[in-house]
């Protein structure tokens, strides 16, 4: 055995984990949360904002820059959304207050 | 910032998104989990902009992406959140799709060697593809559910199905994959034609695998575009070498499957069943021979009365609830009756609405405590016990023939309504639900049929309470 360890099976190292985490901690999610569990998963898949930041930022070509901060802009519109609906969401479930 | 210290950032944002969903096991803990994505997310975004030549463009998308999306997050009604999901879906579709361009495009500029190294090119094919699906998959299914039928009727909520359908998809996906193989192997120079094929034919696949998928299945395809743009994001992870974007993407990735198989289950049918589409009877006329049955309807002054003299109701919520808006009306009369000292509960179907939870957030809107709403396993054994069971714009989730073998629906789970001692029904009319089975529960003599909108007749029950 020699050589370096390639990329791709260090990332597939990271996917198969990420996706036995995932699987582990979503069976735990309450039923009662499905809908906030959607909009928070889709808040961070706009993650791929990071991809897009490299993209218009790269400085060497136009077209990646535009594409990038196209992607940049798009992405955005779901973190932002994303994370501030979930929390409007989360802010309604409440226990019955004592005072009734 | 060193190699070593934006990885271990990026450790740290990965981190904060798994105590994210993590803290969603309770309602209690959920803002804080929530607070911990929105702080894992500033981490990712500064991290980059700290290892990114140029910031000044994207400083600008970010900032109109963010008016946009906090106008629409204080804006959108709890009863069009499955739409906002579905719409929000196809931005990451289509981010993921741009991205994937602008590698191809200078791949210098993430770090990835110069012609593509073929791994890298295989995990963009897949990154494209997906995204481009999750993108034109995810508008259709928007305009299903925002009720875009009566412009296009791509956007029908009935499912449309034509001849050889399966057949055009599966060539299709075989044209796309060949694309795909043929820029795995092409010279720099030739790259783009592949590419572009291959991407415009994930674009009318996404339109073609959603179209054929009717209103109630809404629930499986919302979550499976949901699990699709998780895949997505770790696509492009893979092909920018990006350990954050790959658990983030997983993390999502799993989280719709999980809910799409929690779905499935729900109703009893196989996934591939829900995705190949074409369930239900197009506009709800009821299958078989129906002799004319009779049903007892009252009015809202009637069910005002029986709900009066009772000791326990248990309200059952469907997607009549949502059409309706009729969630805060429900939350008045529940207050009305419960000062009369009645016992009242909620029983959620999983599937009831167009998204998991639907009606779980509609309740919270209209502040009901989530102590009063229960799921289904937790409250089947109650309806026995109970004196009356309101069933408020739900139809096949309280189906007794999935009790009997032969029926169309038998085996799936359904709330028991009919074991109340009496049971009150608002719909609209009398059609089907969307299985196009007809309901024998409408036709018992303990049930009680109150025609019309949801919210005006709870409006006229409150009337009628005081």
């Amino acid at each position: 055995m020699t050589g370096a360890i390639d990329h791709t099976v260090v990332n597939l190292t990271v996917f198969v984990l990420a996706v036995f985490v995932g699987y582990h901690v979503v069976w735990n999610v309450t039923p009662a949360l499905h809908t906030p569990l959607m909009s928070v998963t889709n808040a961070i898949s706009s993650v791929i904002l990071v991809g897009a930041i490299l993209a218009a930022g790269s400085g060497t070509g136009d077209t990646a820059a535009l594409l990038g901060t196209m992607a940049v802009a798009l992405a955005a519109v779901n973190t932002f959304g994303g994370f501030l609906v979930s929390q409007r969401m989360l802010e309604m479930f409440k226990k019955k207050e004592k005072k009734d | 910032m060193t190699a070593n210290e934006v990885a271990l950032s990026y450790l740290a944002a990965s981190v904060l998104f798994i105590l994210s969903l993590r803290g969603l096991s309770h309602p209690l803990s959920a803002r804080r989990g929530n607070l911990f994505g929105m702080v894992g997310m500033a981490i990712a975004i500064l991290t980059t902009f700290a290892i990114t030549r140029r910031i000044d463009l994207a400083i600008g998308a970010i900032l109109v992406g963010a008016v946009i999306g906090v106008i629409v997050s204080r804006r959108v009604q709890m009863t069009q959140m499955p739409e906002l999901v579905a719409a929000m879906h196809s931005l990451v579709g289509l981010a993921a799709v741009l991205i994937a361009f602008a590698v191809v495009n200078d791949p210098g500029a993430f770090n990835i060697d110069f012609p593509i190294p073929s791994f890298n090119r295989l995990e963009l094919f897949i990154g494209t593809f997906i995204g481009a699906i999750t993108f034109s998959g995810s508008i259709i299914a928007f305009g299903k559910l925002a009720g875009l039928g009566k412009y296009s009727r791509l956007f029908s909520s009935a499912p449309v199905v034509f001849l050889g359908q399966h057949y055009l998809n599966l060539l299709l996906a075989l044209f796309m994959i060949g694309n795909g193989l043929l820029f795995f192997t092409a010279t720099p120079e030739g790259q783009w034609p592949p590419f572009i094929t291959m991407t415009g034919t994930a674009f009318v696949l996404g339109i073609l695998t959603i179209i054929p998928i009717g209103g109630a299945d809404m629930p499986v395809v919302i979550s499976m575009l949901n699990s699709y743009s998780g895949w997505a994001a770790a696509g492009i992870g893979f092909s920018l070498n990006n350990s954050m974007l790959i658990i983030a993407g997983s993390l999502v990735g799993s989280s719709g499957a999980i809910l799409s198989y929690i779905m499935c289950r729900a109703m009893n049918r196989p996934f591939f069943s829900v995705i190949l589409g074409g369930f239900g009877g197009a506009d709800g006329t009821v299958a078989g021979g129906t002799e004319q049955k009779a049903v007892k309807s009252g009015s809202a002054e009637d069910v005002a009365f029986l709900l009066s003299n009772a000791d326990s109701v248990i309200i059952v919520p469907g997607y009549g609830l949502a059409v309706g808006r009729a969630q805060h009306a429900t939350k008045e009369m529940a207050d009305k009756l419960m000062k009369k000292g009645i016992k009242v509960r909620y029983a959620i179907h999983p599937v009831a609405g167009r998204m998991p939870g639907h009606m779980n957030v509609l309740l919270a809107e209209a502040e009901v405590p989530y102590d009063q709403v229960f799921e289904m396993e937790d409250i089947n054994a109650e309806f026995g016990d109970t004196d009356i069971a309101f069933v408020l714009g739900a139809n096949d989730v309280v189906n007794p023939l999935a009790e009997q073998p032969g029926s169309p629906i038998y085996g799936m789970p359904i709330l028991e309504a009919h074991r109340a001692r009496t049971v009150i029904v608002n719909k609209r009319s009398m059609a089907a639900g969307y299985a196009g089975v007809d309901n024998p529960l409408f036709y018992m003599d303990k049930t009680m049929m109150v025609f019309g909108d949801a919210k005006k007749v709870i409006e006229e029950i409150v009337k009628a309470l005081e």
